[in-house]
């Protein structure tokens, strides 16, 4: 059995009365790709906050190997490793491409501002180390993001390309967990069959653990290991996607809706 | 449509009467009010002596008349969106000019009439004779009504005829006009300067003896303007073109040459400079170091701190404290050069214990508390309970001269040392700035002031990272202030009132947040030519309308351009999204979403 990476127990949050989550239970092992559904409401978005530290649970405990992440601030958990995506593609839209992966890095660097000023060897250095682990990780993404875009302000970029940037910034911080919320949405078919294939590689090449929520049940189907379904904040279904798209709670929730999801 | 973009055809002009002339009427409106106002505000007669042209032009005349020349411009400015024909100019645009002007002039002759006979010296204080006399130039109502009326009618006209003129021309009369008003503004600078450079026999044969450009130095300035428009400008645009070829060739080379001949132009101007200008450039240093700290806090970093004026106090009162004999509570006399470590060390007290409680909050809220905290700093220091220390009211009085490693005193009293001394810490707190911007520590700051809880989930301590910039710009304010205390010799508690702040705040609006050299320009054109807080600057007359001054700056640069004078492009970017992205477009810079699968990238699971 592979190791327990993400280890949640029992977890609720609520809004001044409104249950958002209640008693969920869910874990990562190393190596997985977790698909996490569920109908809008459903408070998919609300559990990444929770697990990386932007809305503190009213009960329950997140454990990253072994540890709690309770009452970490949300730099803290990313320095653990678990970086993520935002459903609403939030970019530092005027900072260069290269930039937004540069900065990603600030947790695993130390140069202060005595380095800067005296221009230390060691700052150097690590300024260098963080340009090429940038370059890397824009180049994963093939040539959109690099070459003569790399000194091109963020807010350029289409779309996808933006969507692919968020991820590039998440996989520039050295996490083992990267929550991307939503990744293909608002993407067209090619482009999320594109995106599908790289979120493969992001595990077999880069060797991340991915926790992902997702409206398209292509993409679901195609990457994950394993589906969490979702529903008025408590968890209603877990397994492979076909145990899952046969689990009658899970067809009234959600993929019984009319024709949307029919894929 | 598509020839049209190809070449931008003009539509046939439109009759001289067919106006909005609702749009006209309400534009004379604004003029007349505007007109009004001005002369209300008392600057025609507080600025009639600042003469521009003896006989014909005072400030004072100015303040009134580039006013229906600007909107007999604007009310027919047309706006053309993409796609559609603008109008040829013609008579349309001047009958506009003339009507608005006209209306303008009939409000200020209202006045004129109003003044004459009622006296509403009450409420409105500058309601008197004198302003009357001004108006009139002495020479009776009757004669000041029709003045006015004939004189803004043909102004107004000047302003609408400036659309019919062709651009050249346009340029020529902004150069010359320019080139006069400037020169005379600038006088006593010029004076002073004329004499390091002996080129006095140039400035009397410009000036005239009792203040203003002679009617024949006018000329000369307005030919020398129209030369440079006409040969000279395009000589120096193509070297500016030869110098960046060469820059982009050789990158360090020609930044290299660029920062020895500043280095050269900012050891040998201080000696040909004379006293007044010297010491005009270092209060425009001292701010200049002030708004360089702020640019890093607010430009860099995303905190709008409206206390920054609390470090320029510990800075005055902890160099006067330890280098002053009569500090009256502890008095250690230390050399100047010491006491500004003790100054370093107190800055990042002050910016540790003001930052840390406030730092934890965001936008609006963090304003409100720094402009708090700025008081209570400037109140604690005039409380019985500091006044044992700080003197309370009375100051610190008998600061020593700044001394140098006991090599170098640079004595307060004589402009040209401190100008030095103030460039030196400039250069550092540029190099600071430079240095930081291209850092990781610079980029945490940008993230920081783009997305604060983005910023955080990426890692980024967002808690450490403003405090940060809020030391290091403690640090740069508090220079400033021990160079301010050795400078004057004493330091008071009310000069470091709030209008320290914004005044810094509005340099660094104004200038370009962000961008160094924008910060210099704002710092120049305030401080040195309308003056600091406590600061006289070039234009002494103008100290009174200071305030008045920088409001309307400021909300003009609100409305025309918010990234400031020089601006920082990434800022501009940001104000100007839409455009910028625009352009972008239209330069196949951006990337629709369909058309660029990378070839051989696509790989299904």
């Amino acid at each position: 059995m592979s190791k327990r990476l993400l280890d949640i127990q029992d977890l609720s949050v609520s809004f001044g009365g409104l249950n958002a989550l209640s008693n969920l239970d869910f874990h990562v092992d190393e190596g997985e790709i977790v698909s996490v559904i569920g109908p809008n409401g459903a408070g998919k978005t609300t559990f990444f906050n929770m697990i990386s530290g932007m809305v503190t649970p009213t009960s329950g405990d997140i454990r990253f190997r072994g540890e709690s992440l309770l009452g970490l601030d949300p730099n803290q958990v990313t320095a653990r490793g678990i970086a993520r995506t935002f459903q609403n593609v939030r970019l530092f839209a005027n900072m260069t491409i290269l930039e937004n992966v540069m900065v990603a890095q600030h947790c695993r660097t130390r140069q202060g501002i005595v380095g800067a000023l005296f221009q230390t060897g060691g700052f150097k250095n690590e300024e260098r180390e963080i340009r090429e682990h940038g370059e890397k990780v824009l180049g994963f993404f093939g040539s959109r993001l690099v070459g003569y875009r790399l000194n091109q302000p963020a807010s350029v970029l289409s779309y996808a390309n933006r969507r692919r940037l968020e991820i590039a910034r998440a996989m520039a911080t050295k996490p083992e967990i990267i929550l991307l919320d939503e990744p293909v949405a608002g993407m067209n078919p090619k482009e999320s069959e594109e995106l599908t294939g790289l979120i493969g590689k992001l595990r077999s090449e880069w060797g991340f653990t991915i926790v992902m929520i997702e409206h398209d049940m292509g993409v679901v189907r195609d990457v994950s290991d394993r589906v969490v379904v979702l529903d008025h904040g408590e968890t209603i279904a877990q397994g492979s996607y076909d145990e899952v798209s046969t689990d009658p709670q899970v067809i009234e929730a959600y993929l019984g809706r009319p024709a949307e999801e029919a894929s | 449509m598509s020839d049209m973009t190809e070449t931008p055809t003009l539509a046939a002009a439109r009759g001289p009467f067919d106006q909005d002339w609702r749009k006209v009427v309400n534009w004379g409106l604004i003029l007349a009010l505007a007109l009004v106002f001005v002369s209300l505000t008392d600057m025609p007669e507080k600025l009639d002596r600042r003469i521009i042209v003896e006989p014909l032009l005072s400030m004072g005349y100015l303040s009134l008349i580039w006013i229906p020349i600007a909107l007999g411009n604007i009310v027919t400015r047309e706006i053309v969106l993409e796609g559609m024909t603008a109008h040829k100019k013609g008579p349309r645009e001047l009958v506009a000019g003339l009507v608005v002007g006209a209306i303008g002039g009939a409000g200020l002759a209202l006045l004129i009439w109003l003044l004459d006979t009622r006296d509403l010296s009450d409420p409105l204080v500058n309601w008197n004779d004198a302003l009357l006399e001004v108006l009139t130039f002495s020479e009776g109502v009757g004669y000041g009504v029709v003045f006015w009326i004939l004189a803004c009618a043909g102004l107004g006209l000047l302003g609408g005829a400036l659309h019919v003129f062709p651009p050249l021309v346009n340029r020529l009369l902004l150069a010359m006009s320019l080139t006069i008003v400037l020169t005379a503004s600038l006088e006593s600078a010029l004076d002073d300067i004329s004499e390091g450079f002996r080129l006095e026999w140039l400035f009397e044969a410009i000036f005239e003896q009792n203040g203003g450009v002679s009617i024949q130095g006018a000329i000369f300035l307005a030919l020398f303007a129209a030369a440079w428009v006409l040969f000279l400008g395009g000589q120096a645009k193509k070297g500016r073109a030869v110098v960046e070829a060469k820059r982009e060739e050789s990158p360090i080379a020609v930044n290299t040459i660029g920062l020895v001949l500043i280095a050269a132009a900012a050891i040998i101007l201080p000696m040909l400079l004379g006293r007044l200008t010297n010491d005009l450039l270092s209060n425009v240093g001292l701010f200049l170091l002030l708004a360089l700290g702020l640019n890093i806090v607010v430009g860099l970093a995303g905190i709008l701190d409206l206390g920054y004026v609390a470090f320029f106090a510990v800075g005055g009162y902890t160099a006067a404290i330890m280098t002053s004999p009569s500090s009256p509570g502890f008095s250690p006399e230390l050399p100047w050069w010491v006491a500004i470590f003790v100054v370093i060390f107190m800055a990042i007290v002050a910016g540790l214990f003001i930052g840390a409680p406030v730092i934890r909050m965001r936008g609006d809220y963090l304003a409100i508390v720094t402009l708090g905290f700025g008081e209570i700093i400037r109140l604690t220091v005039r409380s019985d309970w500091a006044s044992g220390f700080t003197g309370g009211a009375q100051g610190i009085l008998s600061i020593p001269s700044a001394d140098i490693f006991g090599v170098v005193t640079v004595k307060g009293t004589d402009p040209q040392q401190v100008l030095y001394l103030v460039m030196a810490f400039v250069a550092i707190a540029i190099y600071v700035s430079w240095r930081l911007e291209n850092s990781r520590i610079g980029r945490a700051w940008m993230a920081v002031r783009e997305d604060e809880s983005v910023a955080e989930a990426m890692g980024i301590n967002t808690v450490n990272a403003k405090l940060q910039a809020f030391v290091v710009g403690a640090i740069l304010a508090s220079f400033s202030g021990a160079i301010f205390a050795a400078k004057v010799g004493s330091v008071f508690e009310s000069s470091f009132k709030i209008l320290v702040s914004i005044v810094i705040l509005v340099i660094v609006i104004v200038g370009g947040m962000g961008r160094i050299a924008g910060v210099a320009a704002g710092a120049l054109v305030l401080v040195g030519i309308l003056g600091g807080p406590n600061q006289p600057g070039l234009l002494a007359e103008f100290s009174e309308f200071k305030l008045l001054i920088y409001g309307a700056l400021l909300i003009w640069m609100m409305l025309k351009r918010p990234e400031g004078l020089i601006p920082n492009v990434r800022r501009s970017r940001e104000l100007h999204q839409d455009e910028f992205l625009q352009d972008a477009w239209l330069k196949g810079q951006v990337d629709d979403d369909d058309g660029d699968a990378p070839s051989g990238e696509v790989a299904p699971a």
